[in-house]
């Protein structure tokens, strides 16, 4: 047996993962890497709930100083972001887990779950942050 | 030469070295479990909006409050720990690179996992 390096065998082999420069973007590749991109944003923001947690141990001036600074427009959009890329993240984590029970492989699922997953956390967002505002009495 | 069969050889290599399956696992029981809490969270904090200092250690010290807030916190940072290690491990080639960036990332996960811990058990008993 010996192996086949014509072009002809080159052709028939098993095809390389995608080469990202030539590789059609696609809804369930897109929502794919932004799972990940979301997961890694969430991480780094936790840094955030890290220093609100340890400024209510600290005491009420630095709790007060916390919650000022959360309130503030730079807070406000990092919550913003936050809020975002925790439902996205949570929404296709739950699609993932179904994939890992076997669930939802067959393309027109991936689809129809994909939009699920973008319409819900957008949905979701916003819903948040209209409770948020009402709460805080800003609507 | 090595006297081991090849499959000797190759056993313990490759994701099996950190435990493959139960990492799997793991990460997959923390991702389900952080779906209430981490709902619950969010309402949690909509609630806690213009808090002071007192209504905070108030809310902590409700029956329930700190449990969940102990049980969100070792998900939160078990699974992003276990998620990050993931991330490196696709994307950071050559050993020593590897190594240094896993370490900066459990610092990072187990110092802000234990340094929310205390802060809500300081806040829920005193100090
Ligand atoms: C709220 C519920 C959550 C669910 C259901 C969930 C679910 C998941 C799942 C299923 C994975 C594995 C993805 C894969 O196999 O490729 C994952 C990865 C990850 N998660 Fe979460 N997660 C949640 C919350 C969080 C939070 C709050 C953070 C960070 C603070 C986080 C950070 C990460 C990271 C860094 C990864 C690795 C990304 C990757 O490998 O692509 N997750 N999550």
């Amino acid at each position: 047996m010996s192996t086949d390096n014509t072009p002809q065998g080159i052709k028939n082999a098993r095809p390389l993962s995608p080469h990202l420069q030539i590789y059609a973007r696609q809804i369930t590749s897109v929502l794919s890497i932004l799972h990940r991109l979301m997961g890694i944003a969430l991480s780094l923001g936790t840094v955030f709930l890290v220093y609100w947690l340890s400024a209510a141990a600290y005491g009420p001036e630095a709790f007060g100083r916390a919650q000022e600074f959360m309130g503030s427009w730079f807070g406000q959009l990092v919550l913003l972001g936050m809020t975002f890329a925790l439902f996205y993240h949570l929404a296709n984590g739950v699609r993932h887990l179904f994939w890992d029970a076997g669930i939802g492989f067959e393309l027109p699922m991936l689809r129809a779950t994909g939009i699920i997953v973008v319409v819900s956390s957008l949905g979701l967002t916003a819903l948040t942050w209209i409770v948020a505002y009402l709460r805080a009495g800003i609507l | 030469m090595d006297m081991r069969t090849p499959l000797a050889q190759a056993r313990g290599l490759g994701p099996a070295k950190s435990g493959g399956t139960s990492h799997w696992w793991a990460q997959r029981l923390t991702s389900l479990a952080l779906v209430p809490l981490m709902l619950w969270f969010v309402v949690a904090v909509i609630s806690l909006i213009g808090a002071d200092h007192g209504a905070f250690v108030a809310w902590v010290s409700e029956p329930g409050t700190l449990l969940l807030l102990v049980l969100t916190i070792i998900s939160l940072f078990y699974h992003l720990d276990q998620g990050m290690q993931v991330v490196v491990e696709d994307y950071i080639h050559g050993e020593a690179a590897k190594l240094t960036v896993l370490i900066a990332v459990k610092g990072f996960s187990y110092i802000g996992g234990i340094a929310s811990l205390l802060a809500v058990l300081r806040v829920a008993f005193g100090s």
